[in-house]
């Protein structure tokens, strides 16, 4: 496994109205060949002045950039081996389709019958085949987003770089690309990092995420390993909807209001996250061993495929509770009803330990 | 009901008489360039005859005059828009010490009175010893026109994405290769429009240009000249043929911009 992008402690800092501003405070990513690597996390975490440090439109104020092994720190956009995909798109307007994915080609000054045959075969990979004459703005955003993404790969950059390019398109658009992008990335097989704020577009297409919080990288890991052991309680609350629960452990059990939490192992002071999916609400009181929180059902809501509890502990505390409508699609219990939640000590995940 | 439909009426005349008011000088001029006149003014209608444009040319100095000012209003309009473009991008695009106090100038040359600039004109050349002809004229026409090429160069690039030029750069183009494919393509309708309004402003210019011609003559001076003793029939047709070209140039204009949307 070579890598294809290193980033080195890197570090940027603005001046803002006479102040420093720090966007990444030292980020060290090891980006393998091949790999889809998304940047996942709120807008102003630094995910995108990380992702134009790559690109060469920003240098960085300390740190090294690498691309397969060379040092690109200081080298222009121009002269770097990847390209990048625009949140808005930033197609040539004045430009057919045809032209535009033919720029990068012309630059690099690609004999003639060479940029035909790509450009056709790009635009065919991409399904655009028969549109070569059209304008960016006959197009929709669907298709735009396509050519976008051939101008890009045409010039078989080390590395794709893709900023949120999902953003402007409408759900069921979007989930349509999700599968198209990561079947191109299999076709092409090159690298991708892409950008986004929206957890279920990293989970869906990653290899591995960088979960980014205010110009650092909370966590990096695969989708599965960040969803179901987040290691800190800030990607426990961007990833998905999880229960925090936080006290003091003794001999392996927490006691918080109204019952107990099993934490194998664990003694003082923990946080400990639960995935609204793991736990089971029912009225019996659960078996020795589980977890067992007792709570009153403050909300129902029904969600096509499971419905949602919030249950209020007697301290005021919420948890939520996810129950699959598999068997029938009524509901186990109603608002006001008392009731008792249950997990496996295996759910309760404890951060930072 | 009733209502709308007189207001409808009344909106009808109402446009109509507006378009009467603007276009009726026009119309005088290209009418009188076919007058048949035997006197020596020119004010009354006398006969249909197409003399004037097979004679266009026979009044040597008014010839010159026309030379001139085509010749300099070309000049200016290229020195103009050149200048003009720069400093619209930079005014638009980039945030640099002593903005504000160029943005106040250009506002500022477009709000003085040409009087106020012709006069001043006139003596800093004098005061410089710089000596008044075809140059000096160039000079002061890019003055007073470069305000409005800013400003319509600024207005386009504004609304410009700025990504568009760093997906170029992406792409591999240099600097230069950007400018020339994608940023003066995209800002072409304001280089355009400021342009034409700077050639439009200098061809027909007489205040300022009558303080810094010195012996040069030009069109509007040769015509201003002329009034004592009657404006011939040719300054009509040259008019005439004159406004046919801009109105040529807008139809363009207007064709190119639906093909562009």
């Amino acid at each position: 496994m070579t890598s294809a992008i290193e980033l080195d402690d890197v570090v940027k800092e603005y001046l803002s109205h006479g102040e420093v501003v720090q966007a990444v405070k030292g980020v060290s990513l090891d980006i393998a060949e091949g790999e889809f690597f998304s940047l996942l996390g709120p807008s102003g975490c630094g995910k995108t002045t990380t992702m134009r440090m790559i690109a060469g439109f920003e240098a960085p104020t300390k740190g090294l950039v690498k691309l397969h092994g060379q040092d690109v720190t200081n080298v222009p956009p121009n002269k770097r081996d990847v390209n990048m995909v625009f949140q808005s798109y930033a197609l040539f307007p004045h430009m057919s389709v045809w032209d535009n994915v033919a720029f990068g080609l012309k630059q690099r000054k690609t004999p003639q019958d060479e940029i035909r045959r790509r450009v056709g075969e790009m635009l065919e990979i991409v399904d655009l085949a028969g549109r070569e004459k059209r304008r960016p703005r006959e197009m929709s955003g669907g298709q735009q987003q396509r050519v976008a993404l051939a101008r890009a790969l045409v010039n078989r950059p080390r590395a794709l770089l893709l900023d949120e390019p999902l953003g402007a398109l409408d759900l069921k658009l979007r989930q349509a690309m999700q599968i198209e992008l990561k079947r191109i990335q299999r076709e092409v097989g090159i690298t991708f990092v892409y950008v986004t704020h929206d957890q279920n577009e990293a989970l869906t297409m990653s290899d591995r995420i960088a979960v980014m919080n205010d110009g650092l990288v909370e966590q990096l890991a695969g989708p599965r390993e960040i969803y179901e052991r987040p290691a800190t309680a800030f990607v426990a609350g961007f990833i998905g909807t999880s229960n925090l629960l936080t006290g003091a452990a003794t001999g392996g059990t927490l006691k918080i209001s109204g019952g107990r939490v099993m934490v194998p192992g664990q003694d003082g002071d923990v946080t400990v996250t639960v995935r609204p999916e793991k736990i089971t609400i029912g009225t019996e009181e659960p078996a020795a061993g589980l977890s067992a929180v007792r709570g009153t059902v403050a909300e129902v809501v029904y969600l096509g495929t499971y419905n949602s509890y919030a249950v209020s502990l007697a301290d005021g505390a919420e948890i939520t509770v996810f129950q699959q409508n598999a068997h029938d699609a009524t509901a186990t219990a109603e608002r006001g009803d008392s009731v008792w939640l249950s997990w496996q000590a295996q759910h309760s995940y404890v951060i930072g330990s | 009901m009733r209502g709308t439909r007189l207001g409808d009426k009344l909106l009808h005349i109402y446009t109509w008489l507006i378009i009467v008011w603007l276009s009726s000088p026009i119309a005088v001029m290209i009418l009188f360039g076919f007058n048949d006149k035997k006197s020596k003014s020119n004010t009354s209608w006398q006969g249909f005859t197409l003399r004037w444009y097979a004679e266009l040319f026979d009044i040597s100095d008014l010839t010159v005059a026309l030379r001139n000012s085509l010749v300099i209003a070309a000049v200016s309009t290229i020195i103009t828009v050149v200048i003009g473009t720069m400093l619209g991008l930079a005014l638009g695009r980039h945030r640099f010490r002593g903005k504000g106090v160029t943005n106040f100038l250009v506002f500022a040359a477009i709000s003085t009175p040409e009087l106020v600039m012709g006069a001043s004109l006139l003596s800093l050349f004098v005061s410089g010893n710089v000596p008044r002809d075809a140059n000096t004229i160039i000079i002061s026409h890019v003055l007073f026109s470069l305000s409005f090429v800013v400003v319509t160069v600024r207005a386009r690039v504004v609304t410009l994405d700025p990504s568009l030029e760093e997906a170029a750069r992406d792409l591999g183009a240099t600097a230069w290769g950007t400018f020339r494919q994608v940023t003066l393509p995209s800002i072409m309708p304001g280089v355009m429009a400021g342009a034409m309004l700077s050639f439009a402003l200098s061809v027909d210019d007489y205040v300022v240009t009558s303080f810094v011609n010195g012996s040069t003559v030009t069109f509007p001076l040769w015509i201003v000249g002329a009034v004592k003793t009657g404006i011939p029939p040719q300054v009509n047709v040259m008019g005439t043929l004159i406004f046919g070209i801009g109105v040529l140039i807008a139809i363009g204009n207007a064709v190119a911009a639906r093909r562009r949307t």
